[in-house]
Formats: structure tokens, C-alpha cells, sequence
């Protein structure tokens, strides 16, 4: 339970993702409804004197999960992009690898459209 | 012929109708063998075509508007999600794309899809018994004889007795091949339990499941008892001793471990969202 850490930490970091994302669409993070919606539902459930308070730990434990969820898909993009990203190679670069060079047909080939 | 073929290929403005690359795709008919070269080509990918996302509120819950156009799932059903919560993280899932829509980052479009269509037509029971196959094997309960057993002991065994305790169940590890004996008291407690969830959030659960291969981590996901990094962690014990053992490569383990908790927390953060309304339900009923 306590791995969870303070919200204002998991809001950080979600604000940090929602940045990252905001990126995308060139438009400031603090226009985008999932802003608004997580700045309205981190102060209604604010830190109060009772720690043991079940909604409030739903609710961390939902946006922490979220950053979660952020980070990962961000994490796992960035991964994709640097190392499987490239596709595959064509023909003529596989026959370069080992110092081959496809034949030039004047005709075309007959198999292929 | 060709031209005919071309066409099959051709997704363009059916993006909205045809699948968005769920774990169910719905099947392409199968190309001719003159269409070889073309058999294996992964469909183009569409571009961002939208500049808006926004969210409206419809009869039936939520839907997303990309633009002006309404979000329709891969069987052209409108898409509505009961939960605004839910509906906004959607909603930043397809704003976050850039210039091509990858839709295999998008988990949580992916689970809502899934939820509403229902490809694979099961009902309740059938998710339900879903999720138990995994108990049997679950990844939480089958020790390694020998090295690892330590590090198994520290880390499984206070989720095992957790478990034991929430839910009544009395099993212990095992070493054998088949694991555990599980007693039937305990398959109807567990199955019961999770037939007190929705449709949707039993869409959400079985998907962990799958993801984690264990009821247990997955119990625990729900009811709090563990992160999502922490599940996924438990989840891939061995493979992080023999990485911490043997060295980590990253386009390999990191990449799949990245992709392990995205998915667990989609799952998770869905389950979630789609339970809250539940609650909802039965106070209104109560009153």
C-alpha cells in the first residue's frame, strides 16, 4: 500500500505524461480535458487529516495506475521506434549485405507484376 | 484481378468500420496465392485525420467525437462508455497520436471495442471460466525446485497468504509440474466473487488474467493490494532474476516488459473505471 507513494507525486508525474502527450497536438497540456478532469478530482479528494480514507486510496491508486499506463505505452513507443521501427530491409539492401547485386532484367522479370 | 485484389487493401475511409487492430481482428478473406508477395504486408497505416478530440454525453453514457465524426467501434456500433473517467483517458489515447494512429498503443480503446462488441460472443459465465483456467496454473504457486525458490518464498508467499485470508482459500506452493491441487470450495468462492462484476469490468479481468497469467496478482490488482508495477513485477519474477543473473537486453526485456504493464494497467485502470458504476447502481436501488 504505501508503495503507492504521495499524490503529489503521481500528479506530477501525470502531469509530467500529460505534457509529453500534449506534444503531439501542439496545444498547451492545460487546455485538454483530461487535465481539467484530473485537477477537479485531485482537489475534491484531497489529502484530509484521515489517512484511511478508502475512496481517496481508490482514487490514488486509479491515477497512479494511469501514470502507469502512461509511461509504459510512452516507454514502450520510444523502444519500438529505436529498435523495431526500421522494418524490414529490402532485397536489393539484403544482396548489398553480402556483396550481391540484383540482376538487371531489360525485359522485367516474368514472375512479378 | 489485380485491381480487385488492390481494392481489399484499400482501408481508407472505412478506418471508423474496419477493425482498429483489437486482440480480435476481424478476418480479411484469405488472398489468392498470386498474392504472396502481398499476403504478409501489414495494412497501411492511416494518418492522424483528425485535429479534435472531444467528449459528449449521449443516452447511452459517453461517446468521443474525433472532430465533428462520431467514434464508431470495428462493428460500427456507436462507442459509449459509462464512465466519464473513462472516456477522457479514450479521448487522450487518440489525441496522443502522432501523424499515424498506432492502434496497438491504444489499450484502452482496444478494451472498450472489445467490451462492446463482444467478437468473440461469450457471456458471463463464459468469462468467468475464462479467468479460473488460470488458477490452476497460476504463475504465483509453481516453484522452482531449486535456485529461485528464495526469492520466490519472499516475494509470492505474503500475496499467497494475503489471498489465503481475503478469500478463504487454503493452498499452498507446489514444485510439481502440475502445481497445486486446487479444492473445489475454492473454485466456487473465487468464481462467485468474480461474478459480483459487470460485464465489462469481467472483460477488463480476464484480459489481466491472460496478461499476468495469474488469478492471484490479478485479485490483488483489484482489490488494491498491489501496484501495477509491483503485479508485473511478481508476475515476471524469473525473468527478472535471470536478467538481474545474466544482463538485461533492453529491445528484448525492457521492451516487453513496457509493453507487460501497459497492458496491466489498461486492464486494471478499465476494470476500475467500469466497477465504479456499479456502486452507483445498487445505492440507487437501495434508496
Amino acid at each position: 500500500m504505501t508503495a503507492l507513494g504521495s499524490p503529489a507525486r503521481t500528479l506530477r508525474g501525470l502531469l509530467r505524461e500529460l505534457r509529453h502527450l500534449s506534444a503531439a497536438t501542439g496545444r498547451p497540456y492545460r487546455d485538454t480535458a483530461a487535465y481539467r478532469y484530473l485537477m477537479k478530482a485531485f482537489r475534491a479528494h484531497q489529502v484530509t487529516s484521515e489517512k484511511l480514507c478508502r475512496a481517496q486510496h481508490e482514487l490514488h491508486f486509479q491515477a497512479a495506475t494511469y501514470l502507469c499506463l502512461l509511461r509504459s505505452v510512452r516507454e514502450h513507443m520510444a523502444l519500438h521506434q529505436e529498435f523495431h521501427g526500421k522494418g524490414e530491409r529490402s532485397v536489393e539492401e539484403s544482396a548489398g549485405l553480402v556483396g550481391l547485386q540484383l540482376p538487371r532484367q531489360p525485359g522485367g522479370k516474368g514472375c512479378e507484376p | 484481378m489485380w485491381r480487385s485484389c488492390l481494392q481489399l487493401w484499400d482501408w481508407g475511409p472505412r478506418l471508423l468500420k474496419w477493425p482498429l487492430g483489437g486482440p480480435i481482428c476481424s478476418v480479411v478473406p484469405g488472398p489468392i496465392p498470386q498474392l504472396r508477395a502481398r499476403a504478409y504486408a501489414p495494412p497501411k497505416e492511416r494518418k492522424r485525420f483528425y485535429q479534435n478530440v472531444s467528449i459528449t454525453q449521449g443516452e447511452g453514457g459517453f461517446e468521443i467525437n474525433l472532430d465533428h465524426r462520431k467514434l464508431k467501434t470495428p462493428q460500427a456500433k456507436l462507442f459509449t462508455v459509462p464512465s466519464e473517467a473513462l472516456a477522457t483517458a479514450v479521448a487522450m489515447e487518440w489525441d496522443s497520436q502522432q501523424d499515424t494512429i498506432k492502434f496497438y498503443t491504444m489499450h484502452l480503446t482496444t478494451l472498450c471495442n472489445t467490451s462492446l462488441d463482444n467478437p468473440t460472443q461469450r457471456n458471463k459465465d463464459q468469462l468467468i471460466q475464462a479467468a479460473m483456467k488460470f488458477l490452476d496454473t497460476d504463475t504465483i504457486w509453481v516453484e522452482e525446485p531449486e535456485t529461485l525458490v528464495e526469492l520466490q518464498k519472499n516475494e509470492w508467499d505474503p500475496i499467497i497468504e494475503w489471498a489465503e485470508k481475503r478469500y478463504g482459500m487454503e493452498i499452498g506452493a507446489s514444485t510439481s509440474i502440475m502445481g497445486p491441487s486446487i479444492p473445489a470450495k475454492t473454485y466456487e468462492t473465487l468464481a462467485s466473487h468474480l461474478a459480483s462484476y459487470n460485464m465489462w469490468a469481467l472483460q477488463g479481468i480476464e484480459f489481466v488474467v491472460a496478461q499476468l497469467k495469474s488469478l492471484v496478482l490479478t485479485l490483488g490488482l483489484m482489490d488494491l493490494r498491489l501496484t501495477v508495477e509491483q503485479a508485473v513485477l511478481l508476475s515476471r519474477l524469473e525473468e527478472e532474476y535471470q536478467v538481474q543473473k545474466w544482463g538485461n537486453i533492453e529491445w528484448a526485456h525492457d521492451y516487453e516488459l513496457q509493453e507487460l504493464q501497459a497492458r496491466a494497467a489498461a486492464g486494471t485502470l478499465f476494470v476500475h473505471l467500469c466497477s465504479e458504476s456499479t456502486t452507483v447502481k445498487h445505492k440507487l436501488l437501495r434508496e
